[in-house]
């Protein structure tokens, strides 16, 4: 049989992610070996592992190359200032309780050093949010400074003898302030990262997923720990999973050891839940329930 | 259309500015507020706190002013009708936020209880030292609307043109108390809520796929969806064209923020609003606004028992700034008197608009209490000579 003669075969090739992301913006802006849209993959597989009626899911960044992830996902989705995704989130979640789900994406320095204070009393309050904090250990928009997440001893440009700063224990600090659900993975772990963020989407409560993910163009680079690649060689190398570990137990040293896993699943009313059954035992029949026909879902 | 009667509280009240604010806002439709406290503006979130969980809606006392300046945008997003409260400190920390939400065209109110500055001044005293800022205190151009109400009753009547105002141009809408006008108790009337005429917020009728949320006609002000109606919607504080995204451009820029500013430019006749008294004819006109008009009145009151010649022209609304009106006045007075709690900053306005025509008389005065009225009757005889 002649090459000519074979039957006409038509394959669309669609890729999967393609549905959840505004293609009209892409390429985006994300350097090459960067691991941010590694966790956005996951976070569409997430998505459709759902089954939330996308038409109701929110997303919210802050500033910083993680704070795009907002602009590039269609969903409703919003860019917000520098720190401030979690109060932004936190009047959107309350002004409409209909919505399905209210996550915040951003970065370590984002979440943690300028928008720290919003990050902790959200946690205390188990405002109905998840937030998926991508560390990257720096400052990458502006070109690589230290963060609060930033190793003992790695360099970065206002560190430019080695850091010499303790860095948070993100898990520790979210589950000190009362998060309902704590994990760690690395985009070294796909499958493990998209079922935190699964179980995330579908975990009433403040949700803290932290997301480690190399910034081969300035923390790599500066550090001489190679490209993106020989990052995810790192966290294959070094990952240890201890589901449940005490969150005490899992910061993070300069290319040492790395503890992933679910730290924290528990139970506790969320805000709204604590207000609408305070007011309904103070108020009793005069107080109707704050929230739409989805909110008690 | 009118007020939801759930938020109105009709009657006769004896109650002070920071309460009336409240109501206002209530019957206004506001149904969520984030706040944090400071003296003098915490009595409108107490009142706004007691009274919300019967009337329908949300209060929520934040982590400090930068939190509640832009949760009150979440929720406008959400589709509620959103105010945030504060006084000198706490606006200062909320300027990023003006800027977002004049930016995103955000309708929000933000209630700014004035006291002695800068820094922690004198919190339980007045000024009305943050007039500038409200123009220009968040970094960029865009055009805020702001309206300083004199007694209690204004605080309610006011509030709601505020929240009609935000509404109807989608601008940051800044409520400029002090600390007098906040405590004064005095007598507060509240209409039948079937008397009160709230605007609606500008929904689009456009389905998703045919909407994009910059997209306006020769109005300036684009149509409004609320998430989780299923547009899908791109909203940033960077620049943006019309569909939402992000624009980097020169041209991009030049473009939206041109229309910023003209969405309240070009409108400016409809929405400045002056009191006036005794204006037509008179030698001296003496430019006020909130607590300082009420010593004004009975300075020109006294100067006219002297047989001076005196209007008086009351600034209702300070943003936008009646300028036509004051260049017009320019031409046929001998001169301006402004009294105001602060080092002089309307009167530069005053002095822009009347442009060398007639001479401003300042009056400063750096807060903590109001002007004397023999101060200002003896700034008007001495600017009628």
């Amino acid at each position: 049989m002649s090459a000519t003669e074979l039957p006409a075969c038509e394959i669309e090739i669609t890729n999967p992610v393609a549905p959840y992301l505004r293609q009209e913006r892409l390429p985006h802006i994300w350097c090459p070996g960067c691991g941010i849209g590694t966790t956005v993959n996951c976070f569409t597989r997430a998505l459709t592992d759902s089954g939330l009626d996308l038409d109701r899911v929110a997303i919210v960044s802050g500033i910083g190359c993680t704070g795009r992830v907002a602009g590039y996902m269609n969903l409703d989705s919003f860019h917000t200032t520098h720190g401030r995704a979690i109060p932004f989130a936190t009047g959107l979640r309350l002004g409409n309780p209909d919505l399905a789900k209210v996550v915040v994406y951003s970065g370590d320095g984002d979440l943690s050093a300028i928008g720290g204070n919003h990050l902790i009393h959200a946690a205390r309050r188990n405002m109905d949010l998840m937030v998926v904090c991508v560390n990257n250990f720096t400052y990458g928009m502006t070109g690589g400074q230290v963060a609060p997440t930033t190793p003992i001893g790695a360099t970065q440009t206002t560190m430019p003898y080695g850091n010499f700063e303790n860095p948070f224990n993100l898990p520790f600090l979210a589950d000190a302030c009362g998060a309902v659900y704590v994990a760690r993975w690395t985009v070294y772990h796909v499958k493990q990262l998209a079922k935190a963020m699964l179980e995330g989407l579908k975990k009433k409560g403040f949700v803290f997923i932290e997301a480690m993910a190399p910034c081969p163009t300035l923390y790599s680079r500066r550090n001489r720990l190679g490209d993106g690649v020989d990052q995810l060689k790192y966290y294959k190398e070094k990952s240890k999973v201890v589901n449940g570990a005490n969150t005490q137990d899992v910061g993070l040293t300069f290319q040492g050891d790395i503890v992933v896993g679910k730290f924290v699943d528990r139970e506790r009313p969320t805000w709204l839940e604590a207000m609408n059954a305070h007011y309904t035992q103070h108020f009793g029949d005069k107080y109707t329930p704050y929230g739409g026909p989805h909110a008690q879902e | 259309m009118h007020a939801d009667p759930k938020g109105v509280l009709t009657g006769i009240h004896f109650i002070d500015g920071d309460h009336a604010a409240c109501e206002g806002a209530l019957a206004a439709g506001c149904r969520f507020v984030a706040g944090y406290p400071i003296t003098p503006s915490t009595e409108v979130v107490e009142r706004f706190a007691a009274r919300i969980p019967l009337v329908g809606g949300m209060f929520i006392q934040l982590e400090d002013e930068l939190a509640s300046s832009i949760a009150i945008q979440g929720a406008a997003w959400a589709g509620k009708k959103v105010m945030t409260v504060t006084s000198g400190p706490g606006l200062s920390l909320m300027m990023e936020h003006v800027g977002l939400a004049a930016f995103t065209e955000t309708p929000c109110v933000f209630v700014d209880v004035q006291r002695g500055g800068p820094s922690t001044g004198l919190p339980t005293l007045p000024a009305q030292a943050d007039m500038m800022q409200v123009k220009w205190g968040s970094h960029g151009d865009y055009e805020p609307i702001a309206l300083s109400p004199n007694s209690p009753q204004e605080c309610f009547d006011l509030m709601i043109k505020a929240f009609n105002l935000a509404e109807t141009y989608r601008v940051p809408v800044f409520f400029m108390m002090d600390e007098v006008v906040g405590h004064m108790t005095e007598r507060v009337v509240i209409p039948e809520a079937s008397e009160i005429e709230v605007v609606e917020r500008k929904w689009t009728k456009k389905k998703p796929g045919e909407y994009r949320p910059y997209e306006t006609d020769e109005s300036l002000v684009p149509e409004m969806v609320k998430a989780g109606d299923g547009y899908r919607i791109h909203i940033t504080g960077l620049t943006h064209d019309e569909r939402g995204y992000p624009a980097m451009t020169a041209p991009a820029q030049d473009k939206l923020v041109k229309r910023l500013v003209n969405k309240i430019r070009a409108n400016a006749d409809k929405i400045v609003d002056v009191r006036e008294d005794g204006v037509a004819g008179a030698d001296v006109v003496v430019v006020s606004f909130g607590i300082t008009s009420r010593v004004a009145g009975a300075a020109v009151e006294a100067a006219r028992a002297a047989g001076l010649k005196v209007g008086h022209l009351r600034l209702v609304i300070t943003w936008p700034f009646p300028a036509k009106r004051i260049r017009e006045l320019a031409a046929t007075v001998k001169a301006f008197v402004v009294p105001e709690l602060n080092m002089g900053q309307m009167a530069l306005e005053v002095e822009r608009a009347a442009a060398g025509k007639a001479p401003v008389l300042t009056l400063p005065h750096a807060g903590g209490t109001v002007h004397e009225p023999g101060a200002i009757l003896a700034k008007i005889k001495e600017a009628a000579q």
